[in-house]
């Protein structure tokens, strides 16, 4: 599914990303931890395409095709969603509005018919309800006026409706209060299938009682230091990330 | 009037025309060639001496410059003041036609048949358009609603044009006003009478006569009492003008308990990307109205070079009602000041300004606005948003708002935005696989709901096109 060799990238000079090696196959849920600054979010911009940074080595290849050269919308065609940690608002533009251009763009680009009206306002209804979200949501203006958790909610949202091959949340549970983080994570959940993959970048391991991952990543100053199964996220939250600090360091 | 003077004016005029050719008066401005226009208009003499008479007052003024564009000023002595209305060059196909020019109207999703009659191809008699003005003119006969070119109405109905036009802008009232008010020669007059709801959307489009956009445009719009218009001036599609500078006077008059709603898209050639060309548009329109009654302003306004232009009301009726919503779009180097004035003259008078202005390129666009509270205008209203949306870094907007307040009673509301269309927004939309191109659309359509939703509808989803052909290669 998605296959990250040796990745190097920088912003403005500042090296973030220094060899970043990773593997997820199809039905996998990785999660990705690591300290504040670490590198968690650049690494997620860089897999969608952010063309802020500047890659100087390694490559990217997402379901079995490089995609170093291809561009935001193109990457998303293809099957890639990322739940931005801070989605942004777009006054004026209702959710309805937004995700029906996001659909029929992502059809158009894989030479798909633009999806009738009709199917696409059922499908929203069950996702909606799915996310137990009000039905006042799709009129609003995205993001506009939302609450931490509306947003967060209102990007698993996206998510269950286009349906992507890998879903990368980037701090999903920021923001979120302990009845919403239960609702996106039972969501999430169902999207999960044998054929999809996730990637949850977290500086917490809360979310992963909700969403449980077959492999653990730690990510520390642009490096993937330590990896290891669900027990490896317990045992950061008991200990901290100093232990990794100082089991490098040692 | 002085029979010597009647005399000397007539011989001259005779005179006048074995002097020039016919068709198209020579460079230049002056009294005789006033004296020209009116009689090739076959004017009654009144609406002569109202003509020189703005013109001696022309003369005394000066361009103004306190707007905030800077331009070449015209020549004025170097312009044709007349010129018969021109038959475009008839082309035999649409292959003929500047393949760019297509495109656009391919974008605009504008039909062949449309394509042809605005580009001037011959076209085979459309039955279906003919009858359908046809059907349209009797309709509005039978409801005696008057809709006709300005200089017909000057002839047919002199008792209405005397006793309105002027009355809302003066001959006098600036520059390019007076200008006008000298040598217009096109135009449209609309009447409303009392009690009449007009049943359908009275364009330009409709109209006999209509020759082409003309230069120097007078348009007289009279809601009589308790009647309600909606009027649409200009196209969508990119009109292709030789006229570098356009000065139009729009009046309306609103009486007691009527409604105009007058919606423009203004879509004039606006110069090439270097900023070289397009069409200098200062415009004067202004509305009264009367107790009870409400004007509407909504414009849409993407092309010319440099434009000038407040639609204003003027609330003298007690309860009356102003509107006015604006989208004003720049782009590479065109240049807008643009907005509105409010003034509240009559009691318990409301008004209510939102315009949106949207800058890329190397593009200044400006709001200039000004709310204006009399001392009898007890318990007046207002409410304003100015908001500006930039992209890129080279281009500028600014907002120029003027508050005067005569009455304690005043309830005088104004906010204003700036913001750009981030990069973050754009990353954002594209990672849900929207490319950057629809993403601007998206975002730009989104800013200017509240403005679009006042377009009747088949108009507003035009001028939505219309902001994305506007705004093509304007980021990245």
């Amino acid at each position: 599914m998605l296959k990250i060799k040796n990745l190097h990238a920088s912003i403005d000079g500042t090296d973030i990303l220094k060899g970043i090696d990773l593997e997820v196959k199809p039905g996998e849920v990785h999660a990705i931890m690591g300290p504040n600054g670490s590198g968690k979010s650049t690494l997620s911009a860089v897999i969608a395409g952010r063309e802020d940074y500047e890659i100087s080595q390694g490559s990217i290849e997402f379901v079995g095709e490089d995609i170093m050269d291809l561009s935001p919308e193109e990457r998303a065609h293809m099957g890639l969603f990322l739940s931005f940690q801070y989605p942004v608002e777009i006054p004026g533009v209702s959710v309805t509005n937004f995700l029906k251009t996001a659909i029929n763009e992502s059809r158009k680009g894989r030479g798909l018919e633009a999806m009738p009206a009709k199917d696409m306002l059922k499908a929203m209804r069950e996702k909606m309800a799915m996310l137990e979200m009000d039905k006042s949501f799709m009129s609003r203006s995205i993001n506009e006026g939302f609450s931490g958790g509306e947003k967060k909610r209102n990007e698993i949202f996206q998510m269950a409706m286009l349906e992507p091959k890998l879903a990368i949340l980037d701090e999903t549970d920021s923001g979120l209060d302990i009845d919403a983080l239960r609702i996106v994570a039972n969501g999430v959940n169902k999207l999960r299938s044998k054929d999809n993959a996730i990637v949850v970048i977290t500086h917490y391991q809360r979310l992963l009682d909700h969403i449980i991952p077959d492999k653990v990543h730690v990510l520390f100053n642009g490096k993937i230091v330590k990896s290891g199964d669900k027990s490896l996220a317990l045992e950061l939250e008991s200990k901290g990330y100093d232990w990794i600090k100082e089991e490098i360091t040692a | 009037m002085d029979i010597l003077e009647k005399v000397t004016n007539s011989d001259y005029k005779y005179g006048f025309y074995t002097k020039i050719d016919s068709d198209k008066a020579p460079k230049g401005l002056n009294e005789d060639i006033i004296r020209f226009i009116s009689a090739k208009k076959e004017e009654p003499e009144w609406m002569l001496e109202w003509r020189l008479d703005a013109f001696r007052q022309w003369q005394k003024m000066e361009e103004p410059n306190w707007a905030h564009v800077k331009y070449q000023k015209p020549d004025y002595q170097d312009i044709s003041y007349y010129s018969a209305p021109k038959k475009k060059k008839s082309l035999d196909s649409l292959d003929e036609v500047d393949p760019e020019l297509l495109k656009t109207f391919e974008k605009l999703g504008i039909s062949l048949d449309e394509q042809k009659r605005l580009t001037g191809v011959a076209v085979d008699v459309v039955v279906d358009s003919v009858s359908v003005k046809t059907t349209f003119r009797e309709k509005l006969a039978e409801m005696g609603i008057i809709f006709c070119a300005i200089s017909d109405a000057v002839k047919e109905y002199p008792e209405l044009v005397k006793k309105y036009i002027g009355t809302v802008v003066p001959k006098g009232d600036n520059f390019f006003a007076a200008l006008n008010s000298a040598v217009f020669t096109d135009g449209s007059f609309c009447y409303i009478p009392k009690g009449v709801k007009c049943p359908m959307e009275l364009s330009t489009y409709f109209r006999i006569n209509e020759a082409g956009t003309g230069q120097f445009e007078r348009t007289l719009l009279i809601a009589d009492e308790g009647s309600y218009v909606s009027y649409l001036e200009g196209c969508t599609a990119p009109m292709r003008d030789e006229n570098q500078l356009h000065a139009a006077v729009v009046e309306l008059v609103a009486l007691d308990d009527a409604e105009i709603k007058y919606s423009t898209v203004q879509n004039w050639y606006p110069g090439n990307k270097e900023g070289k060309g397009g069409v200098f548009n200062f415009v004067t329109k202004r509305g009264i109205c009367e107790r009870n009654a409400k004007i509407s302003w909504t414009q849409v306004e993407t092309g010319s070079a440099v434009t000038w232009k407040y639609p204003s009301c003027i609330l003298k009726g007690d309860n009356s009602i102003g509107e006015f919503y604006s989208v004003a779009v720049t782009n590479n180097y065109q240049q807008a000041d643009t907005g509105t004035k409010m003034i509240h003259l009559g009691r318990n008078t409301k008004s209510t300004i939102i315009s949106k202005g949207i800058c890329a390129g190397n593009s200044e666009g400006s709001y200039r606005g000004l709310v204006k509270i009399g001392p009898r205008a007890q318990n007046a209203r207002n409410f304003s948003e100015c908001d500006s949306l930039l992209m890129g870094n080279a281009c500028g907007s600014h907002t120029f708002p003027y508050i005067e307040i005569k009455n304690k009673s005043a309830k005088v509301e104004h906010e204003a935005t700036t913001s750009k269309i981030g990069e973050d927004q754009l990353f954002y939309c594209n990672q849900r696989g929207i490319p950057t191109e629809e993403a601007i659309a998206l975002i730009v359509n989104g800013y200017c709901k509240d403005v679009l939703n006042q377009l009747p509808m088949e108009f507003a989803v035009e001028a939505q096109k219309l902001l994305e052909v506007s705004l093509e290669g304007s980021v990245g």
